[in-house]
């Protein structure tokens, strides 16, 4: 039996909705229908009552859902696609996030964004949304990128008293598969060797670590062991974790999805480059999609975010230096 | 209402007098309405959504002067702790959600705390109150939080205010269709209109729609008409307001109007009225006493942590 990464988040909030009868789950289609990706199939008979169809207004549904955790549930919202997560950005950012902080009260939600570019998507349902709201204070960012983490990592986003947005990466979902959920390895903060190595270190996330060990084996032919570190929570960052990679093999390259300025990459390279500078043999390297909207054509959208040439070409010039 | 407009009086005069930083928003001219609000609530039972012109419905409600004083004066042991400030404060755990400045935002909440509530199977026949100005309804969080409401049937009321500027903008800039109540119908939800200056009339429209919300008739919405006494703040002469506006009925002084039929209907004696007064101005004073005499946030206390998960907040930014 083999179970893929949608399964995973499928299964992770049939495990939520029976463990705590304070969840319950509101998103645009995700009822009857079992949602765009069927993230939620079933999940309605199996749980009536505590699955709802949302009318398309995100904004006032993030406002319910913080109302809602206001007084003790735990709303699970599914946003269709992370894209249309800009319309309760405010609901997010201004209330979620200040909530706690504001009033000492816990703001005990999980919204579930559908991450990253798939071929053919286009401008407005490939978007990976994390940096943006990595940016405020008061919000816990994931990013799974692997069929254990998506299961344990959305398990733990329901146990967590704080706003968590949870991007799971749309490329992953049927691509994804393991034999099974595995065991709750790490908590929320820590991030994974993926793959160990002493040349170079990768730090990444989400779908770019998949692309980042093809490119780190690849480099094997050379002789090079590039080692990647999953970053696993882009907020908290495991600083940690990463410098302790780059003390081992004094180079860096951080690859990420999302667009360009700013962003996850480059909090990762302003971190190693205060905090660790002088166990740098080169200087630090960042790799993301290209400066444009996300285009709708597979030949474009291939070149538009980093692929296994671009990464391995990335890694050689940063070994040469 | 008379706590209110003057508890206000004050904030206005420790305003001008430089004693408190910020933005002073008061409810000048609408208490009336706001009041009428606040008492059909039970503390402890339902919830009120404010914006930033109700401390007559807070008052009414049962959110203690204090609270008012600390948030203002920013003493630590107020309910935001200096974090946040003047019309900006709640106990969401007690039903009374801290507003935000993004206009309409709170009707989400507020529909988000009843149906949790319903989910639980403890609503019972509380009832949530939404409080906006006619500018706010122009924003698409009064939209989306409004249908939502209407589609769940959540027994929320949405009580608009139209006291005929948003901020400087006249009503003809904000708003196309005739009337403001005509939009119920489209939301699927019972109108009402109401003239905000009259306390009974107010009294007698609002216990109405908060009856039909506690009864499971689902969202209301009124719209009362009145004026805003007062710039859109304190740093805010009005000077937009025209003088006709001011003589016309909708200007009229809720209070003036409410002492005039007090007195008319014997339900109290001028002399009554004054004592009242007297009662409020010593409560406040007393109030304000004990807060000046309390600690102001220090930053080498302050925590600096915005996450209530103590190991998910990241060291290096809490020093």
């Amino acid at each position: 039996m083999s179970l893929t990464y949608l399964e995973a988040i499928r299964e992770a909030q049939y495990e939520a909705l029976r463990k705590n009868p304070n969840v319950f789950l509101y998103g645009q289609d995700i009822g009857g229908f079992g949602g765009a990706f069927k993230a939620t199939k079933n999940l309605q008979n199996e749980f009536p009552g505590r699955v709802f169809d949302a009318p398309i207004s995100e904004d006032a549904m993030v406002g319910m859902a913080i109302g809602a955790a206001i007084e003790g549930a735990h709303p699970i919202l599914e946003m269709q696609f992370a894209d249309f997560s800009s319309v309760g950005f405010n609901q997010v950012v201004n209330q979620a996030a200040t909530l706690y902080w504001r009033t000492n009260t816990p703001c005990p939600i999980t919204i579930r964004l559908p991450s990253g570019g798939t071929a053919g998507s286009g401008p407005f349902h490939s978007q990976s949304m994390e940096a943006i709201y990595a940016h405020y204070p008061g919000l816990v960012i994931l990013t799974p990128a692997t069929v254990e983490d998506a299961y344990w990592m959305l398990l733990d986003s329901v146990e967590c008293q704080d706003p968590v947005i949870f991007c799971e990466h749309k490329f992953l979902y049927y691509h994804l598969k393991s034999e099974s959920f595995g065991n709750r390895e790490l908590p929320i903060g820590k991030a994974r060797i993926a793959r160990p190595g002493r040349h170079a270190t990768v730090v990444t996330y989400s779908a770019m670590l998949h692309e980042s060990i093809r490119a780190a084996e690849e480099l094997q032919a050379d002789g090079y062991q590039v080692e990647v570190v999953d970053l696993r929570s882009v907020k908290p960052i495991d600083t940690d974790t990463i410098l302790a990679s780059v003390a081992r093999t004094g180079r860096l390259l951080c690859v990420g999805e999302a667009f360009p300025w700013g962003g996850v990459t480059a909090e990762v390279l302003a971190r190693v480059a205060t905090e660790a500078f002088h166990l740098l043999d080169a200087p630090p390297q960042r790799l993301n999609s290209k400066d444009t909207p996300i285009p709708y054509h597979p030949n474009l959208w291939k070149a538009h975010r980093p692929t296994v040439a671009s990464i391995t070409d990335a890694l050689r010039r940063l070994l040469r230096d | 209402m008379l706590m209110s407009r003057i508890l206000e009086d004050k904030l206005a005069s420790l305003y001008r007098a430089g004693r408190l930083v910020g933005g002073v928003y008061l409810g000048k001219g609408q208490e009336a309405y706001s009041a009428a609000l606040g008492c059909q609530l039970t503390k402890g039972k339902d919830i009120l959504g404010t914006f930033i012109r109700d401390q007559a419905a807070r008052i009414a409600w049962g959110e203690p002067l204090l609270d008012a004083f600390r948030t203002y004066f920013g003493s630590v042991l107020g309910p935001m702790r200096g974090r946040d400030g003047n019309v900006h404060r709640g106990r969401p755990k007690e039903g009374l959600p801290a507003m935000i400045s993004h206009i309409g935002s709170m009707t989400g909440v507020v529909a988000g705390m009843l149906f949790a509530r319903r989910l639980q199977g403890r609503l019972g026949d509380a009832v949530g109150v939404v409080t906006i100005g006619e500018g706010g309804t122009s924003t698409g969080a009064f939209h989306e939080g409004l249908n939502l409401a209407a589609v769940e049937k959540l027994p929320l009321i949405m009580a608009i205010t139209n006291n005929q500027f948003s901020y400087s903008t006249a009503n003809s800039r904000q708003f196309a269709c005739e009337n403001l109540i005509d939009r119920a119908k489209g939301y699927g939800v019972d109108g009402y209109t109401v003239d905000g200056t009259d306390l009974v009339e107010c009294l007698r429209v609002v216990s109405t729609a908060v009856r039909r919300a506690r009864e499971g008739h689902g969202p209301q919405m009124i719209v009362a008409s009145l004026l805003r006494l007062s710039g859109h703040g304190e740093h805010d002469d009005a000077s937009y307001i025209p003088d006709a506006m001011k003589q016309s009925s909708v200007g009229r002084d809720c209070m003036v109007v409410a002492e005039q039929r007090l007195i008319a209907e014997g339900w109290g004696t001028a002399a009554e009225v004054e004592s009242w007064r007297a009662e409020c101005r010593s409560a406040i004073e007393k109030t304000m006493a004990q807060v000046t005499k309390e600690p102001a946030p220090d930053p080498f206390k302050e925590s600096w942590r915005a996450l209530s998960t103590p190991e998910l907040a990241e060291g290096m930014w809490l020093e």
